[in-house]
This record gives structure tokens, sequence and C-alpha cells, in this order.
């Protein structure tokens, strides 16, 4: 939590700088990293935006995290999507979309195809509550209950979607009265107990693969974040709502006083733990700034499997065009 | 002891008998039939229609002469009389047994489909298999989408290509660009979505669309329309197969009406791979699905009115990406192009052939480029003989480039 924290407040910094063109931050919801602890490593990862919390959980570097937000050679997705937009196959996370609620029912189809497979793996779904009111909530829940899909459908209540509120986004006792509607087995747990998580989401796993159906994990939290770096949420609340959540209910700050109180940790320990996560992600953060920009190339491959002829043609009226004017385009600023 | 005959048959013999009683119906034809009397001008004397259409193989001899069916090695085997629907559930039967990941899915799929594509699949392959869908159309596109992007084949179906609309968002959102955005992580190649298109005769505004154009815009997909069972047969085989996304849709009044003799085998037809169907000199007629026959007996009414002139009939068969090299090479020989399709107009998929050949032989043609096509107006009901690019309509569109 501290690390996804510190790599937070780094990358918002760079985008106000103008360095990454777009960022989405994770304060106070930091304890998703618990149900990515919940799950097995193979557990197919179907996101919305806000969980790279659980990628990092999985094993994505701070190098990956950066390659992918500076869009540099090293980016996985290569160039292509906006920040954030992260995906791994080797880490079992799909590539992240901008379009909400999606991955809902695709989550459902993928939770099949591994109950086909006989794996014992489920998959999991993260959306907010905002994302809960699109057609796509409706079908992905209500076909993997019918047609019975391994699958933990976990809802990150987090009180707004960009500037409205819950009270402006449903009228019901929130996202976890729906579940019951569609035959689902759900439970509504505290999104800033990370142990609450931990356990709700590894018994949910066990209902999922153990009877081939679907569980939902309404989480409910408070969105500390304004909503990306293109919103000021002061524009439509509080500063002091904002403040009061964060001294009041903070996953962070909750797991801190947990431990102390256990006795496994003192107070200031973290700050060597945050200094150290800081200079990590700086050191990552240069490395990533300094690289090229992907190889032009790359803007043509992946759309068919193949280059259609189409494609070609207009690879090669780039090419010439580039050629034609190389400060104009500024090819240098790309790897070959 | 009285029998008693339950109330509805009573009723029912007595609206009979009321309904007997009524004059005789003020038009004499069928006035929702496909067919058109063919004793008035200028279609005095054809024989109209796919089921007089000599493009159809309904012969053993013809279809072992087909060269694509020898390419594949399959001419020579067992083949067997099917009508397209017959032919489209023989491919989705070959897939379910070669690919263990393939599934078959959509609304009303389980008990053999509203067309009936899907009967014995159920029975033969088990219902974990071939499955019924709630009633979402988004949902089955997203479900699909999730299977394929776990490796497997996912064969959806939507029960009319009228409603393919609220899968959009996923089609063209996710599907399309799943590969791409994801840096190849990750790919969608396994997804196949069939529907029913095109006019039936009384299919109104919602059972006769044909939206091709729509998603012929995105790049990521294929899309893909046949004209008779040989080949839906093999276009879909070769469509699951592809290791991209791809639409396949399947012109309704088809299902039924074409009968081939179609190998029993497996095989596969080229996606992206126009075929000539006739050869000519004169002019150049492209079209795809049902509106070849349309087509052909327009070619027929034009080469019997106009005698030397001979028409090259071209069948697009993947509007997605498609071939414009085959039909460029005809009309660098012809001259002159017309394109035929049944959805409006404007923003067809003729206005993207049109612009393509005009840029690529500007200098070669003689007349503009005809676009035969449905009329700006939602598919009409009892108007449809007026808003379909018929023989007649098409006919006039190749007399006009002939005579520019």
């Amino acid at each position: 939590m501290l690390i996804l924290n510190a790599m937070d407040q780094i990358l918002y910094e760079a985008q106000r700088q103008g360095r990454i063109s777009f960022y989405m931050t994770s304060f106070g919801e930091e304890a998703i990293i618990g149900s990515a602890a919940a799950l097995d490593p193979k557990d197919q990862v179907f996101g919305q935006y806000r969980e790279a919390g659980v990628l990092l959980q999985r094993g994505f570097t701070l190098e990956q995290f950066m390659n992918q937000c500076y869009s540099n050679e090293k980016d996985l997705g290569k160039g292509r999507q906006m920040p954030i937009h992260y995906g791994s196959k080797e880490l079992h996370f799909q590539t992240i979309s901008s379009p909400l609620a999606t991955q809902i029912p695709q989550a459902a189809g993928a939770a099949y195809a591994m109950r086909r497979e006989g794996s014992k793996q489920c998959a999991i779904c993260y959306f907010g509550e905002g994302a809960a009111s699109e057609g796509d909530f409706h079908a992905g829940l209500n076909m993997a209950a019918t047609i019975g899909c391994p699958v933990i459908f976990y809802c990150r209540n987090n009180g707004y979607a960009i500037s409205t509120p819950s009270i402006e986004q449903y009228r019901g006792d929130g996202i976890a009265s729906r579940g019951i509607g569609y035959g689902i087995d759900t439970i509504r747990v505290d999104g800033n107990d990370i142990w609450a998580i931990y356990s709700a989401t590894k018994a949910a796993r066990q209902i999922a693969v153990e009877q081939n159906k679907p569980v939902l994990i309404e989480a409910m939290t408070y969105r500390v974040s304004h909503h990306s770096t293109s919103d000021d949420s002061s524009a439509y609340r509080s500063t002091k709502e904002v403040e009061d959540w964060s001294k009041r209910d903070n996953p962070i700050s909750r797991m801190r006083a947990w431990l102390i109180g256990k006795d496994w940790w003192t107070k200031g320990e973290d700050a060597e733990i945050t200094k150290a996560a800081k200079a990590d992600v700086l050191r990552a953060f240069a490395a990533a700034e300094a690289l090229k920009r992907p190889a032009i190339r790359h803007m043509f491959e992946d759309v068919y499997d193949q280059l259609p002829p189409e494609l070609e043609r207009e690879k090669a009226e780039i090419e010439a065009l580039i050629k034609k004017y190389p400060d104009y385009y500024q090819v240098n600023e790309f790897g070959r | 002891m009285l029998l008693r005959l339950p109330r509805t048959m009573l009723l029912g013999s007595r609206l009979y008998s009321s309904i007997a009683r009524l004059a005789p119906p003020r038009q004499q034809s069928r006035s929702y039939s496909a067919s058109v009397d063919s004793s008035v001008e200028p279609i005095r004397g054809l024989d109209l229609g796919v089921a007089h259409s000599k493009l159809l193989l309904r012969t053993v001899a013809s279809m072992r002469n087909n060269a694509e069916l020898q390419a594949q090695g399959v001419s020579e085997g067992d083949s067997k009389k099917m009508n397209m629907c017959q032919a489209i559930n023989d491919a989705m039967r070959h897939t379910l047994a070669t690919d263990d990941t393939a599934v078959v899915f959509g609304e009303d799929v389980a008990f053999g489909g509203v067309f009936r594509c899907s009967v014995g699949l159920a029975e033969e392959f088990g219902n974990e298999r071939i499955f019924n869908t709630p009633l979402t159309e988004q949902g089955i596109a997203g479900f699909a989408i999730g299977m394929a992007a776990m490796g497997h084949t996912a064969v959806a179906e939507i029960q009319f290509a009228d409603y393919i609309f609220p899968a959009f968002d996923q089609i063209v959102n996710e599907a399309a660009k799943y590969r791409y955005r994801s840096g190849n992580e990750f790919n969608v190649g396994g997804l196949t979505i069939r529907a029913p298109c095109a006019a039936v005769g009384h299919g109104g505004h919602y059972h006769s669309q044909s939206p091709e154009a729509f998603f012929a815009h995105v790049p990521g997909l294929k899309v893909v329309v046949p004209r008779s069972p040989i080949q839906a047969k093999g276009l879909l085989l070769a469509a699951i197969r592809d290791p991209n996304p791809t639409l396949f849709f399947e012109p309704k009044i088809l299902y039924r009406s074409a009968a081939e003799q179609v190998p029993t085998d497996d095989y596969v037809l080229p996606l992206s791979k126009a075929e000539v169907v006739r050869t000519g000199k004169d002019v150049t007629v492209v079209g795809y699905g049902a509106q070849m026959y349309a087509l052909e007996n327009a070619v027929q009414m034009i080469e019997r009115d106009m005698p030397g002139v001979t028409c090259e009939l071209i069948d697009l068969r993947t509007i997605l990406p498609y071939d414009a090299d085959t039909v460029a090479e005809s009309v660098n020989k012809t001259g002159r192009l017309v394109v035929a399709h049944e959805a409006p107009r404007t923003q067809g998929f003729a206005a993207e052939l049109a612009a393509e050949i005009q840029e690529r032989c500007f200098l070669r043609l003689e007349s503009p480029i005809e676009r035969v096509c449905g009329l700006f107006v939602p598919h009409p009901l009892v108007f449809e003989r007026f808003y379909m690019p018929c023989a007649v309509r098409s006919y006039e569109a190749i007399r006009r480039s002939l005579s520019y």
C-alpha cells in the first residue's frame, strides 16, 4: 500500500509537470491489494482503471508501470493507449480499456472458459458503483448467474463517479442489493479494511471455483483522489470532506494502527519504507523518461494478426511522408 | 354422454367460416412473396431468382469442377444436397468436432435455433458446449469476447442482424481493438459472431437489415457475407478459424431457398478474396450475398437485350478487408463498374468500393460508377419491391453504365 501510494504521488506530480499526459491515483483505496492477495496468481483479472494495486501485488514492476505511463519503447502496450491502461499476459491481468463496464460480461465469459478447462481458476472483475449503472453490468451478472461462471464481481463503491455522488447514481441499497436480484451470493465489506477484503475474496473464490457460480462483493470505500488528473474535485466536494475521510477512515492508517496494536510495527517505521519506495519510483521514473517512443511501425501492427494490403499501403505512404518531413514528425523521438 | 368440444375449437370453426364468406383478397398476387410474375416486361421469359440460378452448384459434376474446392482437396469426396442453413450447421459441427474449446451460444440455439442452424448440435456435443443465453446481445458479445480472450473458440449467434446494435460497443470498442490496445499481449481471434441478415420478403424494418457498412468502418474486424451453401460452409469455417474477430452475416432468405451439392468433408474458402463468378468484357458488376441472384438476372437481361455485350460478375464475399485488387483488375479490363447491395445507398459499402476503384482506375473508367442500393428509407414492409436493388433496377443501372 505504501509503494502504491508513493508511486501515485510521484506520477500525479509528473502529469502536473507535463511529463506524462494523464494519470489516475488510488488514494484511499489501497486496500484493494487485499483482494489480489486472496487470489491464485493465475486467476484472470478484468479491471476498470483504479486497480494498479492489484497489478502491483501480482508483480508488475515499477519500471513496467512507468514505461506504460511514458508510452516508451518498453511499454508492453506499445504506446497505443493512454497512461494507466496497463495489461500483462504473464500476470494474467487483462489490458484496461476506457469504456466502462465492458469487462463485466467479458469476465463472465473468461470464467466460463476456465470452468470448461477444469483448471479450478476463477476470474475477478473490478468496477465502480458508477459503472454498475451500465447495461453491461446487468448483462454480465445475469449471464454469469444463469450459465454458471466462476467469477468474482468486485464493486469498488467509492462514493463518486467523477462528480456524481452515489445518491445520484442509484436509489436502491447500493450494488449489493442487485446481486440478490440475479440470484448471486453477495457480501458487502468494509473496503478500507484490508483483512475484511482479503477474507471476503478468499471465501468468494472458494464458492466460485467449487460451485462454478458467481459471487458479488461490494467494497465500501471512499475516493480520496480526484477522479483523474483531468479532474479537480474541489469543484463538487469540499476539501474538508476529503480531509475528514482521510483522517477517519484510511486503509493505510488503519493497517498501521492495527500492526502497532499487535506490536508488529513501530511508529515511524513506515517512514523508511516510504523513503525507499519514493527513491525506487524516482529511479524507475528517470529511466522510463529517458527511453525513446516505440518504433513507428508499431502503429500498423496488431490491428490484425497480419498486415492487410490496405495497411501495407498506408504504411508506405507514412514512411514516405516522414522521410520527406523528419523534423515536422519529430522522428528522432521514436525507436527504430 | 355429450362429447364436449373445447370452446376454442368451436370459436375457431366459427371464425373460419366467417373468413370463408369474405370476398377474395384485392391483390391476386401473394403480397409478401419474394417472387415476381415473369410474364411482364422487362423480365418476360426469364427464370428469375435463386431457384433458377446457374451460380449454384446443384449437381455433383458442377461441384467437382469448382477450382477452390479442388484446391482444398474435397471436390472428389462425398457431397450431400444441403441448403444454406444445413451447410452452416455442418460447418459448426466440424468446428465442434475438431476444436475442444469451441462452443456455440446465443438466444434459442439449444433447441436448434429460430432458423434451425444449430439443430442437433446440443444432442451431439452436449449443453455445456451448445447453450442458450439470456436475452442480451451486449452480454452475448461481451461473453464471447471473454472466452476468446482466454484462447477459446466462441461462436456467438445474434438472432437477427437487426439486433446487433446493443453489441456495437463490445464489437467496435472491445473486440476490434483487443489485440492492438494490449500490444498483442491478448487477442480475441477465436471470436466469431453469426447473424441472419437481409431482406426476406416480409421482414420490415427489424428483420431485414444489412448492417455490414457499420462494421466495415472498423479496423480490426473482419466481415463476411456468403451467397450459397458451399460458400457459407467454407467461409464460416475460415471465419471461425481466422485469428481475428469476424462477423458472419447470413442472408436469411437463402437458408432454405439455396441448395447445392456441398462437400461433407472439412474445407475452408479464402477470406478477403473476391470470386469472379461469370467472366465478361464490357462491364464489371459487383455484389454479395442474396444480391448475387438479382445481379445474375440483370446480367442475363443485359446480354439478351444488348447482344455481344458480356458482363463480368464478381461476388465480393469478404466485405472487410475486401479484395480491391480483383475488382480493380476487372475494371481495368472492362472500364465500367456497377456495385449493388441491399443496404441503403448513402454511406453504404458501395460508396467505399466506388471511391477506391475511382482512385485506382480513374483514367480507365468509361462511365461513372453506378451504385444500385436500397433506398435511403428504413427497410419498408409493403413497399419492399420498390426499396430493393432488384433485377430490374440493377439492369437499368448496368444499361446506364454501358450507354454513357
